[in-house]
């Protein structure tokens, strides 16, 4: 059956060409449109036939076709057939569904009497009365609120605000863990400051302050150009200070650690130095010993021997040794090193001389003079304290040196006198009187020695044969006779002379037989003196005795140097070229001397002082090393005076005691 | 004014003795401007030995204005310290010398 579709026929399909579209006769063109009008204008219609399209001719077209309208569904079947159980057969069913459903929805109306439109019914009902309520509180508290002011609102928990759309809802929110993160910046860099203030420091800076202040007036009453100039010279001076901070106060704190660690190495002898006594010598009367203490050398002075030793008097640790040769045939130069007792590694100060140092001597009273005597006639005259190591007066030929070497050199102390002077003796035979003045040394001779024949007693023949060598000599030290020495002779002969007569002796002592080294008056006894000479013996001399000594002690070995104990008439020490040194002291042994003790080994000893202050010895020998000795409690026994008694006198008295006895056992022997 | 080639030997004698151990020189800013020791030690030195003196030093002047401290000498069991300080503004310094005294020549 074709589809209800179009009225028209449709049966031939026949193609036609596309040549020529034939309007249709119903066509009416639209009115075309009038110009300015092409908004408005109907579109144009255009027939546009597709090319399959069944081209009926004119009588086809208008040919009727009725239709009917009938209620029957065209897709329905009309033929089922159905298997019928009764008949056991199959059927043709007459009649066949024909409604065809195109839409279908359940109500929702209910009715008005069924049970669920009453329920309905009564909560609409309900519900309206409880709002009504709810409003008729509202209205009332309100009102109630106008004219009384607090009021408590009505209660409103029973009416559900949204019962449909509120609901509550809780989330919980990722906790994230904690992580703690640091960073350490670096510090800035920081300077410890500090300080202290207290009462001094403030006190400090006042006093600064008034310093200054003074100054400044001083600077400002003067008001010259020229005292600014020297002012800021002086600031700028202060200035160039800071940097070269190595130099100069440095200097002296060096010089006191240096003390300070020798003492810490020589500690245990610097506590001998002060406080150590010899025990035994409690058991022993009549022995004595010697403790070595500090030995003093020094690289320069290893080759040179030590010719000459003296204490400073007013530092009683200070001492200035002369080195120099004895030999004429080794000559060299000489060399002056001042020690202290508290640094014995290095001397306070060295001095250079050009030829061998024969003696040294420190000025009793200007302590920093030192006089010099030395292998080729010259006599030098330095100042220590000036650090320098040049003579501040030189002797030369032209003003009268020795020709020979100068043996010894003495400070001359005369109050009356204001000029400085001092007396050498040489080989030459001349003692000479220096005297210093600002520009140079004005050379005074003050006696020519000469020979004496051996025997004569007196002196004053002028057939002597030429000038005697003066080895050495020894000033009197008792107040009045202070004109009045002694000069030893390399002939064996004393002489005691006065300043006063240049030509003649006071008297001559002749018993030694070679060259007489060492004569010393003795520091209390006025009368009496000992001479050491190089024939091995030492003789205790009476001055008012001219032919024979007192006493005579016999060495056994050249002796180089004898000197006085300053504490006691009675004790003598001596150094011979044995290496030993004998300590004598008379009032306990007059033959034998309580202490002989080697001190080097190999070499000989050539000179010896004894310290004015502390109960040591200097003993210098000819390696150039000066030892320092201490002695024991027997060799310093002096004696203790009592009120109304001097020591002088007792001291005295002791001596004259022994040189009595001595007298009285000479008279016995001769007698026999 | 003396000149830097007596410092210089006195140092170098200072330094030879039996048992020294070392010197530093110590300026007011508690630097070392002298040593023989190594750095870290010399530092170390430095930094106590500045604070002790001034702390001594105050010890001093407190008991009297006009009292001032010279030397300051530490005897420990191995060694000695002295330090011979110098106040004067204008060239404050302190010197330090440390010696092992049980190593003595005699």
């Amino acid at each position: 059956m074709p589809p209800i579709g179009t009225g028209k026929k449709g049966a031939k399909t026949t193609k036609k060409k596309p040549a020529e579209q034939t309007q249709p006769q119903d066509y009416v063109p639209p009115p075309p449109p009038m110009p300015g009008d092409e908004a408005f204008a109907m579109p144009i219609r255009e027939i546009v036939k597709p090319d399959n399209q069944l081209r009926l001719n004119e009588t086809e077209l208008g040919e009727e076709v009725a239709k009917m309208l009938t209620a029957n569904n065209p897709a329905a079947p009309k033929n089922i057939v159905r298997f019928n159980m009764k008949d056991k057969v199959f059927k043709l069913e007459p009649m066949v569904e024909q409604t065809v459903v195109h839409y279908a929805t359940d109500g929702w109306l209910l009715h008005k009497s069924s049970d669920e439109a009453k329920r309905q019914m009564d909560m609409e009902k309900m519900e309206q009365e409880a709002s009504a309520r709810f409003q008729a509180d509202i209205d009332r508290a309100s009102h109630e609120h106008k004219e009384h002011g607090d009021v408590e609102p009505p209660d409103d928990s029973r009416q559900l605000r949204n019962q449909f759309n509120f609901s509550e809802r809780a989330a919980q929110t990722l906790n994230y863990p904690l992580r703690e993160r640091e960073t350490f910046t670096e510090p800035p860099p920081t300077a410890t400051v500090s300080g202290t203030c207290t009462q001094w420091e403030i006190y400090d800076e006042y006093i600064k302050d008034l310093e200054r202040q003074r100054l400044e007036e001083g600077a400002k009453s003067k008001g010259t150009k020229k005292q600014q100039a020297a002012h800021g010279g002086a600031t700028t001076k202060a200035n160039e200070h800071i940097p070269t901070l190595q130099s100069p106060v440095l200097m002296h704190s060096l010089g006191t650690l240096d003390r300070m660690v020798n003492q810490n190495m020589y500690e245990e002898v610097a506590m001998d130095f002060k406080y150590w006594d010899d025990a035994s010598d409690a058991f022993r009367p009549g022995e004595g010993s010697l403790l070595p203490l500090w030995k003093f050398v020094s690289e320069k002075a290893k080759r040179r021997q030590v010719t000459s030793i003296c204490w400073n008097p007013l530092y009683d640790d200070m001492f200035a040794v002369g080195y120099g040769s004895y030999e004429f045939l080794k000559q060299a130069s000489g060399l002056i090193n001042i020690y202290s007792l508290k640094n014995p590694s290095h001397p306070e100060y060295t001095l250079h001389t050009e030829s061998g140092v024969m003696s040294v001597h420190f000025h009793p009273e200007y302590a920093n003079l030192l006089a010099v005597g030395c292998y080729d006639g010259t006599v030098l005259v330095y100042d220590v304290r000036l650090k320098k190591d040049e003579p501040i007066y030189q002797a030369s030929v032209r003003t009268g040196k020795h020709n020979d070497p100068v043996w010894q050199v003495y400070w001359q102390v005369d109050e009356a006198q204001k000029t400085l002077q001092f007396v050498s003796i040489s080989s030459d035979g001349n003692v000479n009187l220096w005297t210093l003045t600002k520009s140079e040394l004005i050379p005074e001779c003050l006696m020519k020695l000469r020979v004496v024949k051996a025997g004569e007693p007196t002196e004053e023949d002028p057939m002597a044969t030429g000038p005697a060598g003066g080895c050495c000599m020894d000033f009197c030290k008792m107040p009045g006779q202070e004109s009045i020495y002694m000069v030893g002779t390399e002939e064996g002969a004393i002489h005691r002379c006065s300043k006063a007569y240049s030509s003649q002796y006071l008297s001559t002592y002749v018993s030694h037989q070679l060259a007489v080294y060492a004569v010393h008056w003795n520091h209390i006894h006025p009368n009496m003196f000992l001479s050491s000479s190089a024939d091995w013996t030492i003789k205790l001399w009476d001055v008012h005795d001219s032919k024979a000594p007192v006493m005579n002690f016999d060495l056994n070995d050249s002796i180089g140097d004898v000197a006085w104990a300053p504490y006691s008439a009675t004790v003598f020490a001596a150094v011979t070229d044995d290496g030993r040194v004998h300590v004598f002291d008379l009032a306990q042994n007059k033959l034998l001397p309580l202490c002989s003790q080697k001190i080097v080994k190999k070499a000989k000893l050539t000179k010896l002082v004894f310290n004015p202050k502390h109960p040591i010895v200097l003993v210098g020998d000819d390696k150039g090393a000066v030892t320092s000795l201490k002695l024991s409690p027997n060799l310093r026994i002096t004696s203790k005076p009592e009120k109304g008694q001097k020591f002088e006198d007792l001291e005295t008295a002791k001596l004259d005691a022994v040189v009595e006895i001595a007298r009285k056992s000479d008279a016995d022997l001769a007698k026999h | 004014m003396v000149d830097v080639a007596a410092v210089d030997e006195t140092f170098k004698r200072l330094q030879s003795h039996k048992g020294v151990l070392g010197i530093i020189v110590i300026n007011a800013d508690g630097i070392a401007v002298r040593t023989t020791f190594d750095n870290d030690l010399t530092v170390q030195y430095a930094a106590l030995v500045s604070h002790f003196t001034v702390k001594a030093r105050s010890a001093v002047k407190k008991l009297d204005g006009e009292n001032d401290l010279r030397f300051l000498r530490i005897r420990s069991k191995k060694h000695e310290i002295m330090i011979a300080p110098e106040f004067e503004k204008s060239h404050e310094y302190y010197l330090v010398v440390v010696q092992d005294p049980s190593q003595g020549t005699l």
